[in-house]
């Protein structure tokens, strides 16, 4: 229901505000409902909002199960 | 449009600068005598215009001819990779190429709003000139009209074009057939999304470049690769699926698009991504739709990858009979969805 | 782009199938609600429906919140600005929504109500100071998702000390529409649900804790999932899993962006600004008690509704739609009888057609060809 993507953060600026990044389109954003950001972290974004922070290595183990798949019995 | 040969007649030069549009450059007198001259005229300077008479005296022009008008309201009026003057000529004489017409003359109208920039309009008049002079199609003759302040957004431009068919082309949305191929010239959506991320309330920066140009060479280079051509056509607004809707409605036939085949500049894909729009609706103003007998595809596709506007061309779907008309589309999963009609124009989600 | 293309990979996608077909029991039949519009959006979008074996069904859930909109909300919005001359912004979304008396926001516009477009609730508090002589409302829509964004913009009007900013707000509840779902009594001729489906971006806002009750409550597995095609299948293939093996629990397939407590910080905003609404009425789902937050009266000065005599008057639905039917999974569209007809995404009758992502405007716009 929520349109929000992934995007990595180019930029830290004032005022709890960030730029980020998606395929060369960018835009600026408030890091207000979160914390502890980083630059080239990838944060979801929706409203013009970084709702949390995506982590790589939940990301990487969840594509992984994917592409193994046969034999795999943990969800 | 009668334009004094005494220049010293009509005072001090405008004022590019600094100067606005009043009501009295629309009148008829003397201060649109000026602007017609030290505006319009030096921009699109060519010998039709040049007579100075309310019309111009053509050349006969053999055989058929085709005739194409387009109006212009966009905004912002300024974009990247074009204005509304570019985009006024490409457009019309796109409208001719895609009837497979060979553009010969064009005019242009404007409605311009009390208290527009004169700069802004010379802009717009000097992009005009330069675009007709790139495709080699004059702009032949024009009419200036001023409205009040606030019945006008700025300026808007009516663009007419003239071309001749030579005998034997017949190019239509009509002609579509199960088992022809479906060819376009490049990249989709570039034009609209350029546009949106212009508008300063959403505030993007992208490096999204309008495609706004002038097709005709393209298609030359299309009917000379000697490809069974049954329809041409400009996506522009409703992008795509609005076209491709459109043409099976007319033939009464399906078409099935291959969704990994479509080209998509990333930063489009990405823009869109961002807003809740899928490019297959979203405008283009230099892109050519080519639906070719099946057997041609190949060297039509040949055709378009060797001129500098196809660069980007590929084979994106097949025509098929489908009685119901549907324009489908297998997406890049591995399923099927239908690519139905625009319902009104795309605009940013939030869900 | 990243986190984004590699969930679509049509050939993974293609194993995952593989393994749905291979898991499911051809001897049953599985039904599950996808509860978000956005992941109702990717089903159709992508096509992922044939990609599942026959026995598999998913229902189309309410999580859409311009589908669940009550009409009676939009025109407080569209009476506030023709009526009150303020400056009404709102998300592209319900622009085109019809309301009463023939109106929409877009129509509104058009008889000279100052409607504007915003892509965030930020840009509202901007608008908001760039013109201290109009009053500006922001009309608040969305899940638990969109909900914090507007406590923020709230926040920043208090801080700023802005007296002409107000909010509509009609923020809605993720956990009690879906109680509304469970619910719903099978005399009314209700599919038994096998589970669902969880919402992406609400749940990153919520965590996974809240759908505990699903699960202990009415023993209904719930497997949350990314917004991309793959991780809805693959939260299919989970679901499936669970039901075979007779378990019900709550699993989380979007583990790179969801964690089991959620936004802690979002939870705080949202805590401090709302509270909620005794009751609401849905679009399609009745009146809910305790589903839907209104300003909390440290910030009852934003509230529009108590700035401005703009009552809430319920609408009732053309008599011919089954949205009610269609939202609780209980009918398909193709068996409303103006499905497609007078019902269409250009004439939407009914909520479940007014956005792309409701049932039937994605079953029409992506999928009536099966129909045919």
């Amino acid at each position: 229901m929520c349109l929000a993507i992934p995007a990595r953060v180019v930029e830290l600026r004032d005022g709890d505000l960030a730029v980020v990044d998606l395929a060369g389109v960018r835009k600026e954003i408030s890091l207000a409902l979160v914390e502890d950001v980083a630059l080239d972290d990838y944060v979801i974004v929706h409203v013009g909002f970084a709702l949390s922070k995506l982590d790589p290595e939940e990301a990487a183990r969840t594509l992984a199960l994917f592409a193994e798949l046969d034999g795999s019995t943990a969800p | 449009m009668p334009a004094p040969k005494n220049r010293s007649s009509l005072g001090r030069a405008l004022d590019l600068k600094q100067g606005r549009i009043d009501l009295a450059h629309g009148s008829g007198g003397r201060a649109m005598a000026q602007l017609i001259e030290e505006l319009f005229a030096r921009h699109l300077d060519n010998p039709f215009l040049a007579q100075g008479d309310d019309g111009a005296v053509l050349p006969g022009a053999d055989g058929r001819l085709v005739m194409a008008t387009d109006s212009h309201v966009i905004s912002p009026l300024f974009f990247p990779g074009g204005d509304i003057g570019s985009l006024s000529v490409h457009g019309t004489l796109n409208d001719l190429a895609v009837m497979g017409a060979r553009p010969l003359w064009l005019s242009a109208a404007f409605i311009l709003e009390e208290g527009f920039p004169l700069a802004d309009l010379a802009r717009i008049v000097e992009s005009m000139g330069e675009a007709s002079r790139a495709a080699g199609v004059p702009i032949v003759t024009g009419d200036t009209k001023v409205v009040e302040r606030g019945k006008g957004d700025g300026v808007f431009i009516t663009t007419t074009g003239v071309g001749s068919l030579p005998p034997g082309r017949d190019v239509s949305g009509r002609h579509a057939r199960p088992g022809d191929v479906v060819l376009i010239s490049g990249t989709l959506g570039d034009h609209g999304m350029a546009i949106m991320a212009a508008r300063e309330n959403l505030g993007f920066e992208t490096p999204i470049v309008s495609d706004s140009a002038a097709l005709h060479g393209l298609t030359e280079a299309l009917f000379a690769s000697g490809a069974r051509v049954h329809t041409l056509r400009d996506p522009t607004r409703g992008g795509l699926a609005t076209t491709l809707n459109e043409i099976a409605r007319q033939s009464g036939v399906g078409i099935v698009l291959d969704e990994a085949a479509l080209p998509i500049n990333p930063a489009v894909a990405a823009a869109c991504e961002f807003l809740g729009l899928d490019p297959l609706y979203v405008a283009n103003e230099g892109k050519l739709l080519a639906i070719v007998a099946a057997d041609d595809a190949d060297a039509a596709l040949a055709a378009l990858r060797a001129h500098p506007l196809g660069a980007r061309a590929a084979r994106i779907g097949t025509v098929q009979a489908d009685t119901h008309r549907f324009v489908q589309m297998t997406t890049t999963l591995g399923g099927r969805r239908i690519v139905d009609w625009l319902n009104g124009d795309p605009l940013p989600r939030i869900c | 782009m990243k986190y984004i293309d590699e969930f679509r990979d049509g050939a993974l996608a293609r194993k995952l199938g593989a393994h749905i077909a291979r898991a499911a029991d051809p001897g049953r039949r599985y039904h599950f609600m996808e509860f978000c519009g956005g992941h109702t959006h990717a089903i159709s979008r992508y096509g992922v429906a044939d990609l599942l074996p026959a026995n598999v069904r998913m229902i189309h859930g309410p999580g859409c919140p311009v589908c669940v909109l009550p009409i009676g909300r939009v025109d407080q919005a569209i009476r506030l600005a023709l009526d009150h001359g303020v400056m009404l912004c709102t998300y592209g979304d319900c622009l085109r929504v019809p309301a009463s008396d023939g109106l929409s926001l877009l129509k509104a516009r058009a008889r000279g109500a100052d409607v504007r477009m915003v892509y965030s609730s930020a840009d509202a508090v901007a608008l908001a100071r760039q013109h201290p002589d109009r009053q500006v409302v922001f009309f608040a829509i969305g899940f638990e998702t969109t909900t914090p964004p507007t406590a923020v913009a709230i926040r920043e009007a208090a801080a700023l000390g802005l007296g002409n900013f107000s909010v509509l707000c009609c923020h809605v509840l993720t956990p009690p529409a879906m109680t509304a779902i469970l619910e719903a009594p099978a005399s009314a001729g209700g599919v038994p649900l096998d589970g669902f489906v969880g919402p992406a971006h609400v749940s990153t806002i919520i965590g996974s804790a809240p759908y505990a009750f699903c699960a202990e409550r009415y023993g209904k597995p719930v497997v949350i999932a990314g917004f991309e095609p793959l991780d809805v299948m693959q939260a299919i293939l989970m679901l499936i899993r669970q039901t075979n093996e007779g378990r019900a629990e709550v699993e989380n397939e979007f583990v790179r962006a969801v964690s089991h407590e959620g936004n802690r910080k979002a939870q705080a905003l949202v805590a401090e600004v709302f509270t909620r609404r005794p009751d609401f009425e849905w679009r399609g789902l009745g009146t809910i008690p305790d589903s839907a937050l209104s300003l909390a009266p440290a910030y009852r000065a934003f509230d529009a509704e108590a700035r401005f005599p703009v009552a809430y008057r319920s609408v009732a639905d053309h008599k011919a739609c089954e949205c009610g039917a269609i939202l609780r999974g209980v009918k398909r569209p193709q068996e409303c009888r103006i499905f497609g007809t007078a019902c269409t995404p250009e004439n939407p009758v009914g909520s479940c057609m007014v956005s792309s992502e409701g049932a039937c405007a994605a079953h029409y716009t992506y999928g009536r060809y099966k129909d045919a």
